[in-house]
């Protein structure tokens, strides 16, 4: 049998064959297994950040998304205003700014009624800045659609936002799947920025574990094989969202 | 009262960034009355109908649609609109629902029928259009003349009072003409008040009862089929008339 030696995806190969050999050694050392064991609560957290920043930011990036194309000035101005801020300020700055200036003066501004604990603030800090991100993949996906879907809707006396829900967005969705994924992917990875005040994620359990036994070696390399394994998982259901859309066509 | 124009146009005008696409057009659409409008390309003739249900906010003048002023901002449109099918030269089919599902949604959404009533009725008009046998088809499934038919089974659906028709045929291969063709002149034999944007000459002569002649925004003649073929008064009709009759 020919096979076809160009069209193997050689990567792939080679990260299944590492992945045997490092998932091998790693499970049958003791010094690694104490790392995974330390840092697995961790792991738990960033998921759990990244699960609810990432719900946070689908919402705001519909809204924001929906503003950037509205024909309304003012939901218009403030949607690229979001957009423009956000997009020029690192997300470490973003997360500190949410964490120790707006989360205190909300607090002072309900007199101490409204008071969210670091963890919830640093979730708000990722959501709304991936929000930023998520608008222009929204207004990408929504511009992607033939503006005759728009007026073969409103043709039929459907209002602009039944237009919206009912046309638009589900065709626009499918287009943003894949983007969506890859920042979903970002975001997992800059749930990492938290370890900085001192939540405990996977990055922080990390650290502190290299703190107490001083292990630099055992402990980055378990806090990356982690990473990439989440990471690997969110491209691999990108691809197969891919495929499956390019059936349905 | 059979004297009231279904729909009324009075000195319309559309501009858009630097060209004037409808130059004070007037017209009068009767109940059961089938205008076909002509013209060349680029002489306003789609732009004066997207006017008429609203696509295109008119600059200056008034439409008056089954009574509805819609040139008036405070007119509920969707209201209009559910009342005038439209039909595009591109179909524009939603193509992540299936055909029937394209013929019910605005039925459930707008006229607020239940599911049951509002398939019923989608499967009645399909098989009018003669294609109930590609209810469950996705649009990209159908053939561009299938696609059309679906296209009308929606608007009519809607068991609106006007249909308006922009270049219906224009995009389809010849062979598939005929059955777009077919249906309309069966609606116009119901007695659909229609407004057909189109140069299928033949159907011109099987149902117009009326032909506009446009260009450049205006209206250059308003005539009945049979003045226009055996005596134009124009000299620009006969011009353009000579261009696409052979």
């Amino acid at each position: 049998m020919l096979i076809p030696w160009g069209r193997v995806p050689w990567w792939a190969v080679i990260i299944a064959v590492l992945g045997i050999f490092v998932g091998y050694s790693v499970l049958n050392s003791e010094a690694y297994l104490k790392v995974i064991r330390f840092v697995m609560e961790g792991v738990k957290l960033t998921l759990q950040t990244t699960v609810l920043a990432f719900a946070l930011a689908l919402v705001l990036g519909l809204m924001g998304g929906l503003g950037r194309v509205s024909k309304n000035p003012i939901l218009y101005a403030i949607a690229t205003l979001y957009v423009e801020v956000i997009r020029g300020l690192p997300m470490l700055v973003i997360i500190l700014y949410v964490g120790f200036v707006i989360g205190p003066w909300v607090r002072d501004a309900t007199g101490g009624a409204f008071d969210p604990p670091l963890l919830q603030r640093a979730i708000m800090g990722l959501g709304f800045g991936y929000g930023a991100y998520l608008t222009e993949v929204y207004r990408a996906g929504i511009q992607s659609i033939h503006r005759g879907q728009m007026e073969a809707a409103r043709s039929l006396g459907m209002t602009y936002f039944q237009s919206m829900r009912y046309i638009i967005l589900p065709q626009a969705f499918r287009v943003i799947l894949p983007p969506l994924v890859n920042d979903l992917s970002a975001l997992l990875k800059d749930s990492s920025l938290i370890a900085v005040i001192a939540l405990p994620d996977l990055l922080q359990m990390g650290r502190l574990y290299i703190s107490r036994t001083f292990r630099a070696f055992e402990g980055y390399n378990t806090v990356a094989l982690l990473y990439l394994i989440m990471t690997l998982a969110l491209s691999s259901l990108s691809r197969v969202l891919e495929r499956r859309m390019k059936i349905a066509e | 009262m059979p004297n009231e124009p279904m729909i009324q146009i009075r000195d319309l005008h559309k501009r858009f960034d630097h060209i004037h696409a409808v130059r004070g057009v007037s017209l009068d659409v009767y109940p059961a009355e089938v205008v076909v409008i002509i013209g060349p390309s680029g002489s306003g003739k789609s732009t004066l109908l997207r006017c008429i249900n609203r696509l295109e906010t008119p600059d200056s003048g008034t439409v008056i649609v089954d009574g509805f002023p819609v040139t008036d901002p405070r007119t509920d449109i969707n209201k209009v609109r559910a009342e005038v099918g439209m039909v595009f030269q591109l179909f524009n089919l939603f193509p992540h629902l299936t055909a029937l599902e394209n013929v019910v949604l605005a039925q459930r959404v707008v006229r607020k029928r239940s599911k049951e009533e509002a398939e019923a009725m989608a499967m009645e008009q399909l098989t009018k259009v003669g294609i109930p046998e590609k209810a469950h088809a996705y649009p990209g499934q159908l053939s561009g003349g299938q696609q059309q038919r679906v296209a009308i089974a929606r608007a009519l659906a809607m068991q609106p009072k006007i249909m308006m028709f922009d270049e219906p045929t224009s995009a389809l291969d010849p062979e598939m003409i005929k059955e777009v063709l077919d249906v309309m002149l069966e609606l116009a034999s119901e007695g659909m008040t229609m407004l057909v944007v189109s140069h299928e000459m033949g159907f011109v002569k099987a149902a117009a009862k009326r032909l506009v002649f446009i260009d450049e925004g205006q209206i250059i003649e308003e005539t009945t089929p049979e003045q226009l073929f055996t005596n134009p008064q124009h000299e620009r009709t006969r011009l353009f008339l000579s261009k696409i009759l052979y």
